[in-house]
């Protein structure tokens, strides 16, 4: 099988994508305050309601304190410390990729991105690439704009679609909602932005990578998705970022607003800097990520491949207030070293025949800690709702630590809940029966997690399979023996 | 005169500090069948681990040389590719893991080491459904979890399946008979049987003559307190049915 090799020479990578590229960035004075918000906000030629609404996420962001439930332990991040804007320096726009700086694409280049148009149809992928905080290059919109649909950075979005962002900003995650969000929605500075009309059905899978590249500069994406009554999409999010000894932050939003019949699905493959093994530098990863489903027989799906990042807060949730609506959390985490992840999901269950399905597969190694913290909701209105979730642990060694927290708040008889948790580990007699049909122990070890985490593995598309699983060998490289 | 496959002089071993084998000798030639007899708890299984390099089974003294090699040099995973099979007697399940899949791994992990190209799905599917026909396998138990939910016979013949796609030099049966009725163990019993040829031997382990019905040996041991305490033809086995084990060890 030509992927093992692959597996095999990426084994001996430790972290590739440990490298810096060296441009010129447009960077603001570290520090938060109103002028900053304002400077970012004129760099960006942002309408009047746009600075104005950051000033108040702003004003409210003072008043809250850094939330210290979750069962993580890290140096608290000095928000003054940061800059909060970086934009790689370019002469003028670019207006084909034949005009982009040439160590960016050499970066991407090391990324494996396709940035290149491809002319196959098949399978095919439309890049949005994030770098730092500006959309580089987009592809494939020409095709998408036929169909009518949108897929641009937001600050594109906020210049040439103002109605709909204005309409859908903030609106699944208010910046009130928590304190992450809230320092998102004073200093974000872009993202993707997707709206996708009545009864189309996206022809390709939309896709976005985003990097960490300037020092210090905390990134705050912000990504808005609405997909109209009986449209259907597929978003893919992939992460790599730059070794860096400084712990960087990561606060971003994702909104997804889905109407009548609509089906929004959305794959996530993370793997940032996770630091190094004693636990130095890593990337924080503080995110606020949620779906609602309005329309009746709406139907968001995420699915997530967690392997990178030093420390990992992110819920996923979804807000069933559709009748007939369905939510769906599908969940790899993996934790190495002294890595830290506290996630899960939220499923809100507002409409009546709403369906949740959660299925949780954490794997711990090293001296990693890792946390699933979920809570199901159902609301006195919602008759017929159901839920089922299984959170499965997997533990590699005798190091590191799984816990369960399901929380479960029912206000409706005629609701059915299921729950169920397994904590297993990979036996000495796993490895060895593997280890003498032939197996190395790095392959088993692949083998036996991968089996573990199929049922997640097989939610996401294709493409996204063959890498998630490369990187979960990457990611459990030297945890036994 | 047939080449040795498999050469133990004067093997001492432990587990968890206890000297489990004694100063064993023991040679295997190609085109040999052997079959190792004793009571429980006489350290069979444990032959078995040190032969294929389980971990906390140490070797504290003696060599092994498998197909002119230092076995003792190799890694389990290598141990198998160069040709060492087992054929466990409780074979583990791996939840999640299709057989068919975890066999394409066994396969193109000794072709990795062969030097030879991995084989394809497709090529992979032609060759397993040909094995695994022979052995009364259907499609539906290839797409199971491997070992999750086997019966004792089924679990049996997915190891003779393994061996059967692997094609060891030295294949050892580690109880390949217990929890088989009389079909499944002819059937077992029939699938080594194909396999054996002048290039390769058997190494069978049991406590009855039942498999040795089956699988003709060349040569029976008898083994009590971690050493051969008397080797001879299929004879000594049927002897020993008579008998019981007891004489012997009382005898040493």
């Amino acid at each position: 099988m030509a992927e093992k090799a692959e597996i095999l020479k990426n084994l001996d990578e430790k972290y590739k994508y440990g490298f810096v590229t060296d441009i010129e960035a447009d960077t603001v004075p570290c520090g938060l305050n109103e002028d900053i918000i304002r400077l970012i906000s004129a760099k960006k030629n942002e309408p009047q309601w746009l600075l104005e609404w950051r000033l108040k996420a702003y004003r409210h962001w003072l008043t809250l304190t850094e939330p210290s439930w979750a069962k993580l332990s890290y140096d608290k991040v000095d928000f003054q410390a940061l800059s909060y804007y970086a934009a790689p320096v370019q002469k003028k726009q670019p207006k084909s990729l034949d005009e982009v700086d040439k160590d960016l694409l050499d970066t991407y280049n090391k990324l494996g991105i396709p940035l290149k148009e491809q002319e196959a149809l098949a399978g095919v992928v439309a890049v949005d690439a994030v770098f730092d905080s500006v959309s580089v290059a987009t592809t494939y919109r020409a095709q998408l704009a036929e169909k009518g649909i949108i897929f641009c950075s937001i600050s594109e979005a906020i210049k040439e679609h103002p109605d709909l962002v204005q309409k859908y900003l903030g609106s699944v995650v208010p910046y009130t909602d928590n304190f992450y969000a809230c320092l998102n929605s004073a200093v974000f500075t872009d993202g993707s932005f997707v709206y996708i009309p009545k009864g189309v059905k996206s022809p390709i899978e939309l896709s976005t990578y985003f990097r960490i590249n300037a020092k210090n500069t905390g990134q705050f994406e912000r990504t808005l998705i609405i997909a109209e009554d009986d449209s259907y999409v597929s978003y893919l999010e992939g992460c790599t970022a730059p070794q860096r000894d400084e712990n960087q932050l990561h606060a971003a939003i994702v909104e997804i607003v889905v109407m009548n019949n609509a089906e929004v699905k959305y794959s996530t493959v993370q793997n940032w800097y996770p630091g190094d093994k004693d636990g130095k530098g890593g990337v924080y990863n503080f995110v606020t990520k949620r779906a609602a489903c309005r329309g009746v027989n709406s139907k968001i799906s995420w699915t997530q491949v967690e392997t990178g990042s030093a420390v990992t807060w992110k819920y996923p949730s979804c807000i069933l207030q559709g009748d007939n609506s369905v939510g769906e959390f599908y969940s790899v985490a993996i934790t190495h070293n002294k890595q830290q992840a506290d996630t899960g999901t939220k499923m809100i269950h507002i409409g009546k025949n709403t369906r949740s399905k959660i299925i949780s597969k954490g794997i711990s190694a090293g001296f990693s800690n890792q946390t699933y913290r979920g809570l199901v909701d159902v609301g006195a209105n919602a008759d017929n709702a159901r839920n089922y979730s299984q959170c499965d642990s997997l533990l590699i060694g005798s190091t590191c630590g799984s816990h369960t927290v399901p929380y479960v708040r029912n206000r409706n008889k005629s609701a059915v809940l299921e729950h169920e948790a397994t904590t297993s580990k990979i036996s000495d007699e796993q490895l060895f029966y593997c280890q003498q049909r032939g197996l190395t122990e790095e392959e088993a070890i692949g083998l036996i997690v991968n089996g573990f985490c199929k049922e997640v593995m097989q939610n996401l598309p294709m493409e996204f399979a063959i890498e998630a699983a490369k990187l979960i060998n990457i990611s459990l490289e030297g945890s036994v023996g | 005169m047939a080449e040795p496959i498999l050469e133990i002089k004067n093997l001492s071993a432990t587990v968890a500090g206890k000297e489990i084998i004694k100063n064993l000798n023991l040679t295997i030639n190609a085109d040999e069948v052997h079959a190792l007899m004793g009571p429980n708890g006489a350290g069979k299984s444990t032959l078995s681990y040190v032969l294929t390099g389980k971990p906390d089974y140490e070797v504290t003294g003696g060599e092994i040389r498998f197909c002119g090699k230092d076995l003792l040099a190799m890694k389990t995973d290598e141990r198998a590719s160069a040709g060492l099979f087992l054929s466990m007697q409780y074979p583990v399940a791996i939840p999640g893991v299709a057989t068919n899949n975890f066999l394409k791994h066994a396969v193109n992990a000794k072709r990795k080491y062969e030097g030879l190209p991995e084989l394809d799905a497709a090529e992979f599917l032609k060759l397993l459904r040909t094995e695994a026909k022979n052995l009364n396998i259907g499609a539906d138990m290839l797409k199971r979890e491997i070992n999750v939910g086997f019966s004792g016979g089924e679990k049996k013949r997915m190891e003779i399946l393994q061996m059967s796609l692997l094609k060891p030099s030295l294949a050892i049966l580690d109880e390949a008979d217990s929890g088989l009725d009389i079909d499944a163990l002819k059937l077992v019993a029939d699938g080594v049987n194909k396999l054996h040829n002048e290039t390769n031997a058997l190494l069978i382990i049991t406590h009855h003559l039942d498999l040795l019905n089956h699988i003709e040996p060349d040569i029976v041991h008898i083994y009590a307190d971690g050493h051969i305490i008397k080797s001879g033809d299929k004879n000594l086995a049927i002897e020993l049915e008579k008998s019981g084990y007891k004489t012997f060890v009382d005898a040493e």
